[in-house]
């Protein structure tokens, strides 16, 4: 009797062992088999765009012409011209007011209704969508500010919408500089600014490029809020340069300038019934696509580094 | 510190209050004051954009309520805002919108849970450190790329499947767009599972549970507010997502929820409005402010919901 | 005003230097005319001192004498208070919420309350060294010239003439003499304590504040950083919290015994290990507890 009950029991518990066995494979292979579609996916869309783009991508033209009637003369100078310079403002207006909100809210925000309404109010600024900040520039920027569809509007734009990105890298360096490190410099009677200037913000820095970095990706990649303000996508002259060989050798009048960007190239020649044009946006995508991977994977390279730091 | 008395300065004759001459602390204090209320100011202005944002959207918003009547904007079935019998029937719109964000979430609910699973329960360190930059890189692909991806190369493969497709529909750029949000509700779900403590995973292991049944009935559990705030944040990123709908899901407002067919939702409305030459203050032109402030307002929900759920779960760990 | 501790702590000093008390003195008088024998002058008193963090009261009614180039070892068991006491000295506490002092510490020869000045004034004139050797991540020149940099020194000259000056005092010179440009964080465990000290000397504080410096580093080390401790006596204040009592006998003039946040018993270190005057020291020095 007791020996035949212990046999049951070593039956049933070599029983719930396979069936664990089995559960545990299924989820192992669950997840795996997800990570191989996302990996696909993203090889797939790479090597489509490859393909489908390659004959404009080999042809230097591609790189040096403006957009065109004829496909096979379109190219995307202009497109990445304005790119550039949008980004400039971009990077211009963000880093800085997205690193002081950063600094503020981790170092000197005192406990109370003001800083838990900023810190809410910035939360639900990084989930709006992108083209809400689009009706905000038209609404404001274009026509309440008259700015017009300029790069400086884009740029303005741009900007607001990867704020929070910023302030959150910033928020997120500066909360992982040890407790040690602000001791020893408040010890050394330095005061507040000192502390944040000379100690915290060099060492929150590579914290705050990758943030900086990924914002500027996400901003490069961005067409919604850009068309919504209207932005041209037929641009067959560059703007002014920002630097000239008289003095003052810097020129603002670029700012005022209409322009296109890559994305809004793209989603242009993507909407056109002719083929031709699916192979320069195409073509596009894929530099687009370099690019903003190329950034977001120079961020994961400065964030690798700086925990192997760390530790 | 005028009030530190003569006998602390030194002999030098130079005003030193610790080794710092006075003119110094003076500077040293006025730039520490300036430099407090410039990082206010910075943080203040995060706020300006709010404050902008719902100023813009409700100034050109009243005009349009001015001329429809609300009971109108939310149950009649057709949107022509440029047709002579215009219909305002944002129903419409959003119609589409939730179509799209509930096929996004079919897809990355079941595929972000079991990659949340995996990377959390099983996976050991080195792997997950390796897939999380992966999947921010796939985050990172701009969204043009993927309504190109979307029209081109997903609906013609679909097509083959699913004979009735149209070229523009909404099942194309509702896949594509739960492969978008996938790294998102991924990542944020893992994060939440792993903050679950240990010690309550060791007591399902003490009870001899195998790992998927710790995963299933003490992780999950523990987590599921954290969990459900991911997948509510990421609902709200596919109802504002723009471009892959704007690119594959074509532009005719038509109320109904038939995936194989094409048609506009807000955010597609907004660009195809945008990228024709409205009238500034014409009735088309305030309308695409009414769908934006309907837009707002839908992702604002979701957002405040998520953030809830996730602060809420942050407390309990 | 006369509480029992002060009387004793000032009979304690009388003992050793059978002269009279002379707070309020100044510094160069000293200078002028130093005689072996001359008077205690006191740089810092703290008298009837509580402090709290939140609702924890952690330091009550603690009254302890700083004798001017002297070395004054707070001792004590784990949890008593010390380092406590110690950071209420630079008023590092404040930069943490929730804390709250009662009683004063007087700063001499001025005479104020360092409670109810600015904390970042205190800071600028007492230098600390802390439990873990935490130097930046800069070089081992930029390191020592922190202090003065935050003081408004930017003249070259007199940077490199102080940094060699406190490296030197350091007894770290001729250890780094010749890679000043390189990271601090290649020195080893010892040399980097070293150069926190050297950082903390390099603007000359009136008050040096050590934190169980020694308590992570091995033996070795240690040694050295007590071999210093015994150079800078007689031109350094200091107060060093130890957990050691072996070191407390040997780097300091007078020691404080700490329990439970109140300050049992206070004089000078001889008398203390061999006499104390409470049964509680006594057991601790005794290693009967603690």
């Amino acid at each position: 009797m007791a020996t035949s009950s212990l046999a049951n029991a070593q039956i049933e518990s070599a029983r719930i062992v396979a069936v664990n066995r089995r559960a545990d494979l299924l989820m192992a292979s669950i997840g795996i088999l997800v990570l191989a579609i996302a990996t696909l996916l993203l090889a797939s869309v790479f090597v489509g765009l490859l393909a489908s783009g390659w004959d404009r991508l080999i042809n230097p033209d591609f790189y040096t012409h403006f957009p065109s009637r004829h496909p096979q003369q379109a190219g995307i100078i202009s497109a990445i011209v304005g790119s550039s310079l949008v980004m400039l403002v971009t990077a211009v207006i963000a880093i800085p007011l997205g690193v002081a909100a950063g600094l503020y809210l981790e170092e000197y925000a005192p406990k109370n209704w003001l800083t838990d309404l900023i810190e809410i109010n910035v939360s639900n600024l990084a989930g709006v969508p992108s083209i809400i900040y689009g009706l905000l520039a038209l609404g404001l920027f274009v026509y309440a500010f008259s700015l017009g569809e300029t790069i400086l509007t884009a740029g303005l734009t741009l900007a607001l919408l990867i704020l929070p990105v910023i302030i959150v890298a910033t928020r997120e360096a500066v909360r992982s500089i040890p407790l040690e490190l602000r001791e020893a410099a408040y010890g050394l009677g330095a005061d507040k600014w000192q502390v944040v200037r000379m100690y915290v913000l060099p060492a929150a820095r590579p914290g705050i490029f990758t943030g900086v970095i990924v914002g500027l990706a996400r901003a490069i990649g961005e067409a919604a809020p850009l068309i919504t303000i209207g932005a041209l996508t037929f641009i067959a002259f560059l703007p002014s340069p920002p630097v000239q060989a008289t003095p003052p050798f810097v020129n603002f009048d670029w700012l005022t300038s209409p322009f296109t960007a890559m994305p809004i190239q793209l989603f242009n020649w993507v909407s056109r019934p002719q083929a031709e044009f699916h192979v320069n946006a195409a073509a596009t995508g894929v530099v687009l696509m370099v690019m903003t991977l190329a950034m977001n994977a120079l961020a994961i390279y400065v964030r690798l580094r700086l925990r192997r730091l760390h530790r | 510190m005028s009030s530190i008395p003569s006998s602390v300065v030194d002999a030098d004759s130079e005003c030193l209050i610790g080794g710092a001459s006075e003119a110094f602390l003076r500077r040293r204090a006025f730039w520490n004051r300036v430099a407090a209320w410039l990082l206010f100011a910075a943080a203040a202005a995060s706020v300006l954009v709010t404050i902008g944002i719902v100023y813009v959207l409700i100034r050109d918003s009243i005009p349009f309520f001015e001329q429809v009547p609300l009971s109108e904007f939310l149950t009649d079935t057709q949107w022509t805002p440029v047709f002579k019998n215009a219909h305002f029937g944002v129903m419409t719109l959003v119609s589409a919108t939730l179509t799209v964000a509930g096929i996004a979430l079919a897809v990355a609910i079941p595929a972000g849970l079991g990659l949340a699973i995996f990377l959390s329960e099983y996976a050991n360190p080195k792997l997950r450190e390796a897939v999380k930059p992966f999947l921010e890189l796939l985050e990172g692909v701009p969204t043009v790329v993927y309504g190109f991806f979307a029209l081109l190369f997903l609906t013609p493969m679909l097509q083959t499947v699913i004979p009735g497709l149209s070229g523009f529909n909404l099942l194309a750029p509702g896949l594509v767009m739960g492969i978008m949000i996938l790294p998102y509700t991924a990542s944020v779900s893992e994060d939440a599972m792993r903050s679950v403590p240990m010690g309550l995973r060791e007591a399902g292991y003490a009870l001899g549970f195998s790992r998927f049944r710790v995963a299933a009935q003490v992780v999950i559990p523990a987590a599921l507010s954290g969990i459900t705030a991911a997948f509510i944040l990421g609902m709200s990123r596919a109802v504002g997502e723009t471009m892959v709908v704007a690119i594959a899901a074509g532009q005719n407002p038509n109320f109904g929820f038939n995936p194989l067919e094409g048609a506009a939702t807000i955010t597609a409305y907004i660009v195809q409005m945008a990228m024709g030459d409205l009238p500034h203050g014409s009735i088309a032109y305030q309308s695409v402010f009414a769908a934006g402030l309907v837009l707002f307002l839908i992702t604002l929900l979701f957002n405040l919901i998520g953030f809830y759920l996730r602060r809420r779960f942050r407390e309990v760990y | 005003m006369q509480n029992p501790t002060k009387t004793r702590v000032k009979l304690l000093m009388n003992e050793m230097t059978s002269s009279q008390h002379t707070s309020g003195a100044m510094r160069q008088q000293q200078d002028v005319q130093p005689e072996p024998t001359s008077a205690p002058v006191l740089r810092a008193e703290a008298r009837n001192l509580d402090f709290w963090y939140g609702a924890t009261h952690i330091l009550k009614s603690v009254s302890m004498a700083v004798v001017d180039c002297k070395v004054t070892a707070i001792i004590g068991p784990s949890g008593c208070g010390k380092s406590t006491l110690l950071r209420c000295f630079n008023r590092m506490h404040d930069l943490y919420p929730g804390n709250r002092y009662s009683g004063e510490i007087q700063l001499y020869p001025e005479d104020r309350n360092l409670i109810e000045m600015d904390p970042g004034m205190v800071r600028l004139r007492i230098g600390m060294v802390f439990q873990k050797p935490n130097p930046f991540s800069k070089s081992i020149f930029e390191n020592v010239a922190a202090g003065l940099r935050v003081r408004g020194v930017a003249d070259k000259r007199i940077l490199y003439e102080r940094v060699e000056q406190a490296l030197s005092g350091a007894a770290l010179w001729d250890e780094v003499k010749d890679r000043l440009h390189d990271s601090a964080y290649g020195l080893s465990g010892g040399q980097q304590q070293r150069l926190c000290i050297a950082r903390a000397l390099a603007p000359q504080p009136d008050i040096l504040l050590l934190d169980e410096p020694t308590s992570a580093l091995d033996p070795i080390a240690t040694a050295k950083i007590e071999d210093l401790l015994t150079v800078l006596r007689n031109t350094v204040t200091v107060i060093i919290v130890t957990h050691n009592m072996q070191q407390a006998a040997r780097i300091s003039d007078f020691t404080a015994y700490m329990h439970l946040g109140k300050l049992v018993e206070y004089g000078v270190t001889e008398k203390v290990f061999t006499t104390p005057q409470s049964p509680m020291t006594n057991d601790y020095i005794t290693g009967r507890f603690g």
